[in-house]
């Protein structure tokens, strides 16, 4: 048995790399990255000044990267439930939407609305519009073992197409001049900013909220113990006598509340309306910040920060260096790509020969 | 006599062992060589080296005074070494020809291969039809299947892992005629075990090995079991006499009528078992492995609502639709074959794996919380009580060696006070000290009336503390016989189905 290449499980692999290894990977994406910029002919050290400094110079910029940073960290909050227990719901997107359209129809139901029970009545059927789209991978997964992965991305595009008929068709705004766009939700139904001018909303409070609670949840309760076994060995949870597929349905029904709260957020916040494009992949780029974060609930804040902050980069770098703002994905490509890698090293030794 | 095989200081490492440590011994032409030793002793790191599958960091082997470098199977084969291992690898699916076919290094039609493994089969007796599907094979005909495939190649020295672990007394009486019968023809058998009866048996030679290291190679004329034993482990181990004049009246546990019709080709089908338990008693489940014990301890679990007909009682009621969560309730505990991934979590602390087992108790639980400060006393006493060797109950459950960590598991469920304990495989692959152990923990459990099953394949240990032992033979269990005064070869029988 001769290769050039072999792997081999490293026996004793260390914690405190596991926890290091977000920031060796954040590290090599700036290293790389800045590859890019020097192909582009631009000054590294200027770009990525403009990419990750200037955003967060002021105070509009440091808002807008909580408003960026409130979905990507409820949604990888509830994501973590999932890949704790070793469940790949890829669909946060399309629970995202399903959660837009319920807390948002309930706004447009309401339109003249001035009570103040509209806007938690929104963020209730937000939470369960993303519930319901999670429970159809995983009935499916229970039932008939489909993979969870396809049936949940698949989902994500049914749920963009509804969302397309509702806005091209039954909700399009009278006076919107045709456009694929619903009407305003009333001020009772928008949630309130933290401060006057700046968009930064409570959704941050629900974020921290919602990061506490998961931190006692995976510490301290039954609940969080039974995650744990079952993601590390479905034949230990069985032994333990845990019902593998009450938790498969809890964990996709949590994670899918969080990210119908994070779309009904998106348009009762910053939005104020419905229209096709809601979000700007956030239900994707979160599985990045959930894996980035460790699954850990404060990690994830931190992660979900600096992955914020690439959004904004980018949308400054296309304003300032005139290069495309897909460079914002790129870095987000590279961050995994190269998390993968540490965590991969990390856990196996490579011997060449 | 001529040496056909030298190990000159083999060493070979793993990270945090030393597998081999300056192995040095000589081989004989035409002998039959046992290498002994316990688990972890080094002595499968050994033949694969030999057999070109390890890769030693240093040492020679000669072969037939050669320096030989053996670095692939294939270059072992050239040299006429061949291995049987102790995991087989056949193709379910295809036919004993095909399978034989396709261990074949030179190109050869299927109807000559055919010629010569019957020529084979014949002359030493191995009872094989060519034609039928390895899935249709019992335990010892698949062996045959790769004793055969190995003989093909007109090996020189052959290499058996631990040949006979799979195998019944009676079908090791005919493996051990067959060997014989290939020695005499001209080759030289290398045979593992830890079995010291078989090596004395069988062998002509044997080399002891201890932590990787070789104790000393002796002729096995003037040894003993006891001799023997003691040169392995370096200490002796005493038994686990099970007393069993005992009348046992109060019944506790009863398997009526238990079948299950499963059309899965691969698993085996439980056909109309009874067993009867009493208040006190340890009852054994013996038979080689494959004949329905995985099946039967599901059940018994009920981790996956496997479906059977038939009733399990329990104490007067009908446990045949509680869960397993229900069941540990009632005060039902398990130990599953499987350590590590399924009676404990390696990635997590040995209070955690406590946890694992004891969450359906309210003595750990606040609510919906859990009370670790319970949870790590316990984990304490368990580790006091069954002397496993830890530093703490904060330690990795992966950490710890077999025999430890089967103490600690045994402990956690001995110390939350079963009524019935049901074991599978409670000793396999762990230290002679630690089985020692166990095997009197589970007697003297016994003795303060909780009632036990054990699974095994290994006689041995049934026969050291059961009370009763039936066969598990595809599928059926035999009646019960007392341990006293036992007729082994009626047992032997059972073993291999002779039972109505």
């Amino acid at each position: 048995m001769v290769y050039l290449i072999r792997v081999q499980l490293r026996e004793d692999y260390s914690n405190f790399i596991f926890y290091l290894s977000p920031l060796v990977a954040v590290a090599l994406t700036l290293f790389f990255g800045s590859f890019i910029f020097l192909i582009l002919d631009l000054s590294p050290i200027e770009s990525f000044k403009i990419f990750f400094i200037s955003p967060i110079s002021n105070s509009y910029g440091i808002s807008e990267l909580f408003v960026k940073a409130t979905p990507l960290a409820i949604i990888a909050l509830g994501l973590s439930y999932c890949f704790k227990n070793n469940i790949y719901n890829i669909g946060a997107e399309g629970q995202l939407t399903m959660g837009a359209i319920f807390g948002g129809g309930i706004g447009l139901l309401f339109n003249d609305s001035t009570s103040v029970f509209l806007l938690p009545l929104m963020i209730l059927f937000g939470a369960i519009g993303g519930a319901f789209w999670a429970t159809i991978p995983a009935i499916l997964k229970t039932k008939f073992n489909t993979n969870e992965i396809l049936t949940s991305l698949m989902l994500t595009y049914v749920a963009l197409f509804i969302l397309d008929y509702f806005v091209v068709g039954p909700w399009k705004d009278p006076e919107g001049y045709g456009l694929p766009k619903s009407m305003p939700f009333p001020e009772a139904g928008r949630l309130p900013v933290l401060f006057d001018g700046l968009r930064v909303h409570i959704g941050v409070y629900f974020a921290l909220i919602i990061c506490f609670i998961t931190y006692i949840v995976y510490n301290k309760t039954l609940f969080g113990f039974k995650l744990k076994v079952s993601g590390l060995s479905s034949k230990a949870s069985q032994y333990a006598g845990f019902k593998y597929k009450n938790l498969i349905f809890y964990t996709f029904v949590i994670s899918g509340a969080c990210a119908g709260l994070a779309g009904l957020f998106e348009v009762s916040g910053p939005i104020g309306l419905l229209y096709r494009d809601i979000s700007p992949n956030y239900g994707f780029t979160a599985i990045i910040v959930a894996f980035l974060g460790r699954l850990n609930p404060i990690g994830i804040i931190l992660s979900s920060l600096l992955i914020a902050l690439t959004y904004l980069g980018a949308e400054d770098a296309q304003l300032f260096l005139k290069i495309p703002s897909a460079v914002g994905f790129v870095f987000q490509g590279l961050v995994l790509f190269f998390l993968l890698g540490t965590d991969f090293l990390n856990k196996y030794r490579v011997l060449i020969k | 006599m001529q040496s056909i095989v030298e190990f000159r200081n083999i060493y070979k490492s793993y990270p945090g062992v030393i597998a081999n440590d300056n192995v040095s011994f000589k081989i004989n032409e035409q002998s039959i060589h046992a290498i002994l030793g316990e688990n972890g002793a080094g002595k499968s790191t050994l033949v694969k080296i030999l057999y070109g599958h390890v890769k030693p960091d240093s040492g020679e082997i000669l072969i037939n005074s050669d320096l030989a470098i053996i670095n692939s199977p294939s270059t072992a084969k050239n040299l006429g070494i061949n291995m049987v291992f102790q995991h087989f690898s056949l193709f379910e699916s295809l036919t004993v020809a095909e399978n034989l076919i396709l261990g074949m290094n030179e190109n050869i039609s299927l109807s000559k291969l055919k010629n010569n493994s019957k020529t084979i089969c014949d002359k030493y007796g191995f009872n094989l039809n060519l034609n039928s599907p390895i899935s249709s094979l019992s335990v010892g005909q698949r062996q045959s299947v790769e004793i055969v495939r190995s003989l093909l190649n007109n090996p020189k020295i052959l290499i058996m892992d631990e040949p006979t672990s799979v195998l019944t007394p009676d079908e090791i009486s005919k493996l051990f005629k067959i060997i014989k019968k290939l020695v005499k023809d001209g080759l030289t058998v290398i045979f593992i075990s830890h079995k010291l009866e078989e090596i004395i048996n069988l062998s002509d030679y044997v080399t002891i090995m201890r932590n990787g290291k070789v104790v000393s190679t002796i002729s096995t004329k003037n040894e003993d079991p006891e001799t023997l034993g003691y040169k392995m482990l370096g200490y002796k181990v005493s038994k686990a006499k099970q007393v069993s004049d005992i009348n046992f009246s109060q019944e506790i546990f009863n398997i009526k009528n238990l079948s299950t019709q499963s059309k899965d080709p691969f698993t085996i089908n439980l056909n109309k078992i009874d067993l009867n338990l009493k208040k006190g008693q340890i009852f054994g489940i013996a038979g080689v492995a494959g004949n329905g014990q995985k099946e039967l301890m599901e059940i018994l679990l009920n981790e996956n609502d496997y479906e059977f007909s038939g009733d399990i009682i329990f104490k007067d009621l009908n446990i045949n639709n509680l869960s397993t969560f229900q069941r540990k309730s009632l005060s039902i505990s398990y130990v599953t074959e499987e350590r590590l991934g399924h009676s404990a979590v390696p990635e997590m602390s040995l209070s955690e794996n406590i946890f694992l087992s004891m969450n359906h108790k309210s003595e750990f639980k606040k609510g919906d919380f859990i009370n670790f400060e319970k949870i790590n006393s316990y984990a304490s006493d368990v580790i006091n009580n069954f002397n496993v060797d830890t530093p703490s109950y904060n330690v990795k459950a992966g950490k710890l060696s077999g025999g430890n960590l089967q103490k600690f598991i045994i402990g956690r469920e001995i110390m939350s006070n079963p009524e019935l304990l049901i074991l599978s495989q409670p000793t396999w692959g762990i230290d002679a000290g630690s089985e020692a152990f166990i095997k009197k923990t589970i007697v003297e459990l016994s003795q303060k009336g909780v009632s036990i099953i054990i699974i095994s394949h290994d006689l041995d240990e049934l026969l050291e503390v059961c009370h009763e032992i039936s066969v598990l033979y595809e599928g059926s269990l035999s009646n019960p016989l007392k341990v006293d005064n036992i007729n082994i070869t009626k047992l032997g029988k059972y073993m291999g189905g002779l039972f109505d």
